[in-house]
């Protein structure tokens, strides 16, 4: 088999197996006569096994039901659509078998757009726990590349959550829900106003900024000023965590939402294939990232900020003003995560409880690097973010967070102090 | 009236065992020695796994698997102690809350369902515990007007007894010259080193010992249950047992339980207010805007709102002494 | 009570009159060999980054003695404390400490809580009274070898209850000396800051240890109580025990020390009784803040010493002998 084989199967494997697969089929088959139809087969990505007894539903986009399907022996499933436009399809996963579950269990609803006479395929990728196994070689290129564009965005997120321990000493809990925040506010833009995702970006970056100063002058300034101890002040972090994850979740919902933008299929790079928007996405990282770097290093109030996450007490005898230093890195913070939430929600979907498993990479690519370190929260970020995915080479993917985890714990184990931190005294 | 007794059957039921057993693990750990243990789930859900497992997958006997759970605690306590202890305090808790998230994860993964079930569990490895039960499991009792059938009550007899036994274990440690140790530690371990204690080796005790006795909440729910089911060892579980043991007090040896009764009265009570308010022919508040989802959100946003307040205003929970705190400012 | 004052006041003098003949035949350099040191170090370095903070070739304290660690700062006194009591580990080095003439223990590597055990008890220049403790706890939590210590022992109380009352009357009687007994009951946090460093002092006497290293005793304590601490320091001699303090106030220097150490940019740069190093001029200039380009060498150091040694041991002879005249009174 050539290289150019090699690639080509791995596409269809990695990213949907039936899409294309159907496509072919559509494109041979002549449009339906009775107009237009949806079809999609379930099967698992591994085995290439059909599964049968699967319960989907078809809606339009404003909810009426069209059709209630079930996968036949061959896994496949079809219906007729009464005319083009936005449909809903949503798998029950609990009709699956002991086992076998989506491969993205947060994606049991997919919405396509049906052109007239259009022949639209769905795909839903299941796994039976194994890990995938398409060509080694391309796939290890691929989960780099992917690694690394979700540790830029995890980067993007702990960047603030170390400017605020280095500069208050709060370990913030509630950081995973500025990022959730950012990415619904986003969200609530984009598709409920229905303003394009450029300006919903931006409105969230500003949101994310607001909510960081209201968060600083509503309670952490207060509490300094009561003189609460760190430890407990980290207890209220917590507390306020919960609080603004289960108001989130009252507001939109416990299911999966994603912006109102094109469908887009990825392209082909040679040894990686992404969409546009993923390379827009890792390119607004790095152009941020950078930024911060020139920030920290070249203005006044980087400067600032470095002072007092070094020494505070050192930088109010010299005159700086550190609630008000403070309060920047809390605005900075919480932009930053927004837009961090925003480009997480480009490619993958937004759930009221991302934010805390967002906040445990964090926390491991921040310790990797070395706690309150701004550099080290950048390239232990990116290390977690690799790590995760390419874990997937070897372990099912469900588990492919734990091994962020496991990172962190080791490195705990073996160098505490982390990447880029200063030796700690220990003892 | 219905609300009353459903308050009242909250503030005894197994949530309040549960929550009370977890809580005075970390009173332990976080009260009296100051370590910040936020995996308290985790050792939980060894407790219920080792019954779980030992019983149903390997067909040995609840006691041997009670034995297994107690003892991955400690093994887990250990490993998360070892390298974690000599730092600052936040290396413990972003350690522990990781290897709890960890371990659920890696006890739900479909490649593990052959020993742990996966995503559906285990079930059907506490008959051994219910045969013991003098009460006829079936038999419905009636004390104070609340119903509790025999299986409940014996339960609820073994794992309010552990809990009053562990209290005065607790009031025992409190009041001895390791208390004392631990106590001086919380305040300022280099005071302590300098006077010639082994801190490292303290911490590490209150961490194995707060640890198991998590473990024994996540054993006794199991047991309640009757299953084990990865995706209720949720972090947020620990933090409910945070909110229980600040509530009741720190560093008191019956804060814990009266935190973890008191919380699951006062959940259980806006609980009922929020769903008479939404049900009914003509309900206060439309179900349109509160669904059952939101008053189960509003729960947890409550509890949120709880430990800001708490830690704000009296850190040293609704019982604690105001000196100790006004200590603080100084 | 007044008779008993005055035996403690002959006490120390005493004790200040045998620490000085002991040291009489000692010369002042630094470095120096003394006839009976109980802490030996040697060549103990200490960087942080690229700063030296602590680079000591040899350095002896002699037993029985108030030795004062002088020096300005960031001359790394307090770092040399952490080393030396397990709080901090040097790149480098070695020290020894002797609790009676004849045992040696090496205790390089050695974690803090056994140099404690070991009989180096240290305090620090912010003090550590454990604010949300009872001053009874504090006093009792010093004890060393509880039974109660132990997590299983400690369920049972009459394991350990007669131990614990032992320990609770010497602490009463140490509180009592320090005149905290009234306070017992009361939180260590509603202390004053002086009678916190009352409170450090006696709850270091409970590990009943052979070295007493206090890091800045007087920093700021009203002066009305500066002179009971003075006094308390010059007891633990008379009570046999080493002291070792860093302190920056030369007059308090002088009042009580027997011996004088000075640190200046991490190494020692003087040795001696306090009235020879306090006339040394480069001490003045170490204090003063003049700027050498290089550390001194030795050489320089020991001439000026050498020269005011015979006058000075003169006059301690004579002091020595004024003061067996009153005693023999």
């Amino acid at each position: 088999m050539t290289t150019r084989e090699g690639l080509l199967r791995w596409i269809i494997r990695a990213l949907a197996v039936l899409i294309v697969g159907l496509s072919a089929l559509a494109v041979g088959t002549p449009a339906n006569a009775e107009g237009e139809t949806l079809s999609g087969r379930m099967v698992i990505s591994q085995t290439n096994e059909a599964v049968d007894g699967v319960k989907i539903t078809v809606t339009t986009a404003a909810g009426e039901p069209v059709a209630a399907l079930t996968s036949n022996k061959e896994g496949k499933f079809r219906t007729p659509l009464p005319g083009p436009g936005s449909y809903t399809v949503t798998m029950d996963p609990k009709t699956l078998p002991d086992g076998i579950e989506l491969v993205d269990k947060s994606a049991v609803t997919k919405n396509v757009d049906v052109e007239p006479g259009g022949f639209q395929a769905v795909a839903f990728r299941l796994t039976d726990g194994s890990s995938l196994q398409p060509e080694k070689e391309t796939q290890v290129f691929q989960l780099l590349f992917e690694g690394l564009r979700f540790g830029l965005i995890i980067a993007i997120t702990a960047i603030g959550l170390s400017l605020i321990f280095g500069t208050t000493g709060l370990t913030n809990f509630a950081h995973g829900e500025l990022v959730a925040y950012g990415a619904f506010a986003a969200w609530f833009v984009n598709v409920t106003l229905g303003a394009p995702l450029w300006l919903a970006t931006l409105v969230a970056i500003v949101a994310g900024g607001a909510l960081g100063a209201l968060s600083e002058y509503g309670l952490w300034r207060p509490l300094r000023k009561r003189r609460v101890g760190l430890i407990s002040a980290l207890v209220a972090s917590i507390g306020l965590s919960i609080l603004m994850r289960h108001l989130l979740l009252i507001f939109v919902g416990g299911g999966t939402e994603s912006y109102d933008v094109p469908a887009e299929t990825e392209t082909d790079y040679g040894l990686v294939s992404a969409t546009q928007r993923d390379l827009i996405a890792m390119m607004i990282c790095v152009v941020v990232l950078i930024g911060i770097a020139l920030l920290l290093q070249r203005t006044r109030i980087g400067t600032a900020m470095r002072a007092v996450a070094d020494n505070r007490d050192l930088a109010e005898s010299s005159g700086i003003d550190v609630n008000r230093v403070i309060l920047m890195v809390w605005i900075m913070g919480g932009a930053l995560a927004a837009l961090g939430g925003v480009l997480y929600g480009w490619t993958l979907d937004l759930r009221y409880d991302m934010g805390f498993a967002l906040l445990l990479m964090m926390f491991a690519g921040v310790t990797l690097g070395g706690l309150g370190t701004a550099y080290g929260a950048l390239l232990g970020s990116l290390l977690v973010g690799v790590i995760v995915q390419m874990s997937t080479l070897v372990l099912p993917n469900d588990v492919k967070y734990a091994s962020g985890l496991a990172v962190l714990i080791g490195v705990l184990l073996i160098r505490p102090s982390g990447l880029l931190g200063k030796k700690q005294r220990v003892g | 009236m219905e609300i009353l007794q459903n308050a009242l059957k909250a503030l005894v039921a197994r949530e309040a065992i549960y929550f009370a057993l977890l809580a005075i693990g970390l009173n332990i750990q976080f009260g009296y020695a100051g370590l910040l243990n936020f995996g308290q789930v985790g050792f939980s859900l060894l407790g219920a796994y080792g019954i779980a497992i030992t019983v149903t997958t390997w067909g040995g006997s609840y006691w041997l698997g009670l034995g297994v759970g107690l003892a991955a605690a400690v093994v887990l306590a250990l490993l998360l102690g070892l390298p974690t202890l000599r730092l600052r305090a936040d290396y413990l808790a972003i350690a522990t809350i990781a290897a709890a998230e960890m371990l659920r994860l890696g006890f739900r993964t479909p490649s593990a369902t052959e020993i742990t079930g996966g995503t559906q569990g285990l079930q059907g490895f506490s008959g051994e515990f219910y045969e013991l039960s003098p009460f006829p499991l079936d038999k419905k009792y009636h004390p104070f007007g609340i119903l509790f059938t025999g299986q409940e009550l014996w339960l609820l007899t073994v794992g309010w007894t552990l809990v009053a036994l562990l209290v005065l274990a607790v009031w025992l440690w409190g009041r001895s010259p390791w208390g004392r140790v631990l106590k001086a530690i919380r305040e300022d371990e280099d005071a302590a080193r300098a006077l010639g204690k082994n801190v490292y080796w303290y911490k590490m005790q209150a961490l194995i010992v707060g640890g198991v006795i998590g473990a024994l909440g996540g054993a006794v729910q199991a047991t309640a249950t009757r299953s084990v089911d990865p995706d209720t060892y949720l972090p947020i579980v620990t933090f409910y047992a945070y909110a229980a043991l600040i509530l009741g007090g720190t560093a008191r040896p019956l804060g814990p339980v009266i935190g973890a009764s008191l919380l699951f009265a006062l959940l259980s009570v806006t609980d009922s207010v929020l769903r008479d308010l939404t049900t009914g022919d003509n309900p206060v508040i439309s179900s349109d805007i509160l669904d059952s989802q939101a008053i189960a959100a509003t729960r947890f946003v409550l509890v949120g709102a709880g430990l800001i307040a708490l830690m704000a205003f009296r850190p040293q929970g609704i019982f604690g002494s105001r000196t100790e705190v006004s200590i603080d400012a100084k | 009570m007044p008779s008993n004052d005055i035996r403690a006041v002959d006490a120390a003098r005493e004790a200040k009159v045998a620490a000085a003949r002991d040291l009489s035949d000692v010369s002042h350099e630094p470095g120096v060999v003394k006839p009976d040191a109980i802490l030996v170090v040697d060549g103990v370095r200490r960087q942080f980054g690229g700063l030296v903070a602590v680079d000591v070739d040899h350095l002896e304290f002699p037993r029985g003695c108030i030795t004062a660690l002088i020096g300005p700062n960031g001359a790394g006194k307090t770092t040399l404390f952490n080393l030396l009591t397990g709080f901090d580990r040097p790149q480098d080095g070695d020290w020894e400490f002797r609790p009676t003439a004849d045992t040696a223990k090496k205790m390089r590597n050695v974690p803090a809580y056994r140099v404690a055990r070991a009989g180096m008890v240290r305090t620090f220049q912010l003090t550590k009274a454990l604010s949300k403790m009872t001053v009874l706890d504090n006093m009792k939590l010093a004890a060393t070898r509880q039974q109660g210590e132990r997590i299983w022992p400690s369920l049972l109380p009459f394991l350990w209850r007669a131990q614990d009352q032992a320990i609770e009357a010497r602490a009463m009687e140490l509180l009592a000396r320090f005149k905290l007994d009234t306070k017992a009951q009361e939180y260590a946090g509603t202390l004053s800051g002086g009678q916190r460093k009352l409170l450090e002092m006696a709850r270091a006497l409970m590990t009943e240890p052979t070295i007493v290293m206090l890091d800045e005793p007087m920093a700021g304590v009203n002066p009305a109580l500066t002179q009971s601490l003075l006094e308390h320091v010059k007891a633990l001699r008379s009570d046999g025990m080493s002291v070792i303090f860093v302190e920056h106030d030369m007059d308090v220097v002088r009042d009580i020390s027997d011996w004088v150490v000075v640190m200046a940019q991490g190494g020692v740069i003087a040795e001696g009784p306090p009235d020879v190093v306090s006339a040394n001029p480069h001490v003045i200039d170490a204090y003063l803040g003049a700027r050498h380009d290089e550390a001194l060498p030795e050489v320089e150091l020991g001439a000026p010493l050498a020269d005011d040694a015979e006058a000075v041991r003169e006059e301690i002879a004579a002091e020595i002998h004024e003061t067996e005249k009153e005693a023999g009174q």
